[in-house]
Order: structure tokens, then sequence, then C-alpha cells
């Protein structure tokens, strides 16, 4: 088996697997972010939840790292491979006569996203692990919606957060059929879960974007 | 009409190559493409200049030796046409056109226009057969029972011509068109059932020996491909070896 994952298809399948993940965990993300539209209690009481339950602290949360880690790594490895494999340039190469400007720069939105993940543990991630393991300040339960709104003044950091969910949109607009098809599945090219995979990859980052701006103006 | 050429010239492997640039007049809308770079051929030889080296052999869209890469597309700005089968009626009167060889580490120019291909010849080697015992004892075809769809499937697959336009537009040069269909061709029917195993895992370890790269599913070869093979090969490809790695 460690010979498959060695293989170039096998790495495809690595790939998928872990997107597969970070998919399904930003349905999570932006369920618990939708609810600080909704009602500060309750966005409080599920972000206390989250902050404080240690399988989501001490399992969880780290299996995340580590997939994100793997993911974009490996994208990096699968990129650097690929140039290696291409040789000279064309003078003249018309991709978009066949193929989507999205599947051609995976790697340019990946980067963005990266490029946003940083910037969101500066901001959210390391003053949380400051606030509960290095200074272990007193739990407040009702401390998380008022953070928040607090970081959504900035009208540089909703620029940059709209900015990164634009090309989040776009890794997903080719990303979710994508996998589908790494992992053996044609389904992933038939009618049904390209129009799922549309709609995944237009409503999680609109939400997103929907969820600063909101804050952005209503504070 | 009238045109201008931009071809690769390279005299040899090791040479560095650059585009070239020929102005041709009087072509015809009614040539192919491979006619008018002959007449340019014989203008050059009458000229004493070394002629433009370009693959070809059919000229039908049978063999899949053609292979250039024109404005920018491989085998041109047609669909599901080689080059031999490409006419000048697609261009117009004065325009400017790109003739490129195949770019892939794995197909390395030996001259001008013609690559050396010879790595998809090892990948089929190294799996893309069945055998046989052809001692006097050879089954009946017709003995083996295949149902309409898998033959026609099979036969779908088994029409790529290994011309190899699916590496040359691929951003990443992978040849997993290629080698998906050579391998769903046997894995569709019982005779290609024996060997299944040790055939995908072969000839996928064979092409990334070859220096191919990893597909990213931009999907460039199925529409570039002059055989219209699907992508649905390169799913049944990586189905295969997940299936002969977890047995
Ligand atoms: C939450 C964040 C992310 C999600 C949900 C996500 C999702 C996906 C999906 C669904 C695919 C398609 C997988 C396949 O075709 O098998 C993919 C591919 C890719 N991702 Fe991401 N991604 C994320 C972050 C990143 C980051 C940070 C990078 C860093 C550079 C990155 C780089 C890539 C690259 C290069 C590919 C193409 C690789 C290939 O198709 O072989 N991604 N991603
Ligand atoms: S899959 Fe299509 S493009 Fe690739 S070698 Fe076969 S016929 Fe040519
Ligand atoms: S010369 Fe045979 S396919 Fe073009």
């Amino acid at each position: 088996m460690s010979g498959f994952f060695k293989s170039s298809i096998g790495r495809k399948v690595a790939m998928a697997l872990s997107a597969f993940f970070l998919m399904f965990f930003l349905i999570m993300h932006v369920s618990i972010n939708l609810l600080s539209v909704f009602s500060a209690d309750t966005f409080n009481e599920a972000s206390h939840f989250m902050g404080t339950n240690w399988l989501v602290q001490f399992i969880m949360q780290p299996v995340l790292i580590l997939g994100v880690v793997f993911h974009f790594v490996l994208g990096f490895i699968l990129e650097i491979r690929n140039k290696k494999a291409q040789g000279v340039k064309y003078a003249k190469n018309n991709g978009a006569a066949n193929s989507t400007w999205m599947s051609r720069n995976m790697i340019l939105s990946g980067f963005v996203i990266l490029a946003f993940i940083l910037l969101h543990f500066i901001d959210f991630w390391f003053p949380e692990i400051n606030h509960k393991y290095i200074e272990v300040l007193p739990e407040d339960p009702t401390r998380y919606f008022g953070e928040l709104q607090h970081k959504f003044m900035s009208p540089l950091r909703v620029g940059a957060y709209v900015v990164a969910f634009v090309l989040l949109g776009l890794h997903l607009g080719h990303g979710f059929t994508s996998a589908f098809q790494s992992m053996g599945i044609t389904a992933g090219r038939k009618k049904t879960l390209q129009s799922i995979g549309k709609i995944y990859a237009i409503i999680i980052p609109a939400a997103f974007i929907f969820i600063a701006l909101f804050h952005h103006f209503n504070h | 009409m009238k045109l201008t050429l931009k071809i690769w010239r390279q005299k040899s492997a090791s040479d560095k190559g650059k585009l070239v640039d020929y102005k041709v007049d009087d072509v015809s809308s009614d040539m192919s493409f491979l006619e008018m770079l002959d007449v340019l051929n014989q203008d050059l030889i009458d000229k004493n200049e070394e002629p433009i080296a370009f693959d070809h052999d059919c000229r039908e869209g049978i063999c899949g030796m053609c292979s250039m890469f024109i404005n920018g597309r491989a085998h041109g700005p047609d669909r599901s046409i080689t080059v031999c089968q490409l006419h000048m009626r697609s261009f117009k009167d004065g325009d400017t056109i790109y003739i490129e060889p195949w770019r892939a580490a794995a197909f390395p120019v030996i001259k001008d226009l013609i690559v050396d291909r010879s790595a998809f010849d090892r990948i089929q080697q190294a799996g893309g057969f069945i055998s046989v015992n052809t001692s006097g004892n050879t089954q009946d075809a017709n003995g083996t029972l295949i149902s309409k769809h898998a033959a026609d499937t099979a036969m779908d697959a088994a029409t790529c011509i290994g011309c190899g336009a699916c590496v040359a537009t691929c951003k990443n040069s992978s040849a997993m068109l290629f080698v998906g269909a050579k391998v769903s061709q046997y894995a569709l029917l019982p005779q290609g059932q024996i060997e299944a195993a040790d055939r995908v895992r072969n000839m996928v370890a064979q092409m990334d020996l070859e220096g191919f790269g990893n597909c990213t599913n931009t999907g460039a070869c199925e529409i570039e491909c002059p055989k219209g093979i699907s992508l649905d090969n390169i799913a049944r490809m990586n189905r295969e070896l997940m299936k002969a790695n977890l047995n």
C-alpha cells in the first residue's frame, strides 16, 4: 500500500482525500459562523463549546491542522513535479481553448488561500491559544461574539477576507468535481455532481463573505 | 492565400533550437496542412536549404505520427482530428501560424518538429497486452461472451492512436489519458482480467519512471484528443490501481 501512495495516482488519491476532509470542515465552520448573524448568544454558546470541548481541541483541531498542511505540502510537491515534467515552454499556448482558468491555476488560488489561513491564524487562532493555554486567562463564555465583531471593523481585513474567499470559490469551482475524478468516481463529471459542485463553490465562500460584511456594517 | 509561418527549427537533440519565420504565398484552402508544409519543403530544397523535419505516415488520421502544436493547440484549431486531417480552409489569408513540436520532458525533440515518443512504447510493453496461447489450441473468440456495452466501451478506448496530443496539451505533461485508454481497453474485457492487477501497476510505474507529470483533471487532453478518448478512462485506471493495491 505504501507503494501506492508513492505513485502518481496514489498522490492524486491522497490529494483528493485531504480535499474532501477540508470541504467537510468548511461546511462545519461556515455553519457555526452563520450563527453569529442570527444570535450573539447562540454563537457564543457554540464557540464556547468548540473552544473548551477536549475532543474538538485535542483530537479534531490537530487533525485539521495536519490535514491543511498535508494538502498544501502535497499540492506544492505535485506542482514542482509537474513543472519538471513540462520541458521547454511553448511560444504560443492557447490553454483557454481546452480548459478553465480555475483548473490551470489551482496553485495560485491555493497560495492565496494559504496566505489567508496564515492571516486567520494570527487573527483568531494565536490569540485563542494564548488566552486558553499560555496566559490561561479566565474563560468568559460570552466573549466570542464581541471578539468577532471587533475583528471585522477594519475594512482592510474585510477586504482581504473577501479576496481570499473569492479565490477559495475558484479553487473549489474546479476542485470539488476534480476530487471525485481523482478517486475514480466518474459521477464527478456528470450533471448532478457538477451542479452540486458549482453550488458548493459559490454558496460556501459567499456565506463567509456575507458574514464578514454583515459584521463590518452592523456593530 | 499568403501566410507567415513561425516554425521551430532544431538541428539535433542537443541543439538549442529557435522559431524561424517563413513566408508562404499561393496556399490553396483545399490543401491539407501537411501538403502546405510539403510545398514549403520543396521550396527549401530548391533553394538548397535544409527542409523542415516532421513526422507523418498514413496521412489519414490513423497512425498518430503527425505531431505538431499549431497556434497553441495540439493538432491545430479543429476538434477530433490529427494534423494530416487539418485543412488550410481553417486559416485566413494573412494569418501568422506558430508550428511547434510536442513539448514534454518525456518527449525530447529529435529534430525540428519530430519528438521521441518511445516512452509510450515502453509503457505499452510494461503491460499493454494479454497472453494468449497460439500453439494451435486458440480458443474461438466468440466462445467468450462479452456484453455489447463492454465491447463498445473497450473499443472506444482502443481507438487511441498513441499520438501524444494529450501529453502535449497537458499543463502537467501527464500521460494519463493515453495510459488510461490502454489500461481500460483490457480492463473492460474478460481476456484482460487475468493480468489486470500487474498490468495497471506496471504501466503506471513505467509512466512515472518516464517522467510524465501528474493529472490535475483540467480536461484539456479530452478536448484535444483526435479520437475523443474520454476522461472516464483515467478514472477507470485510478480504480484499477486502487483495486490492484487493495487485493
Ligand atoms: C480550506 C482550504 C482548501 C480546500 C477546501 C481545498 C480544496 C481542494 C480540492 C477539492 C482540490 C481538488 C483535489 C483533487 O483534484 O483531487 C484541491 C486541489 C488542490 N489544492 Fe486545495 N484546498 C484548500 C487549500 C489549499 C491550499 C492552502 C493550497 C496551497 C497551495 C492548495 C493547493 C491545491 C493544489 C495545488 C491542488 C491541485 C492538486 C491536484 O489536483 O492534483 N489548496 N484543493
Ligand atoms: S489518448 Fe488521444 S491524444 Fe492521447 S495518445 Fe491516445 S489518441 Fe492521442
Ligand atoms: S499522418 Fe497518420 S495520423 Fe496523421
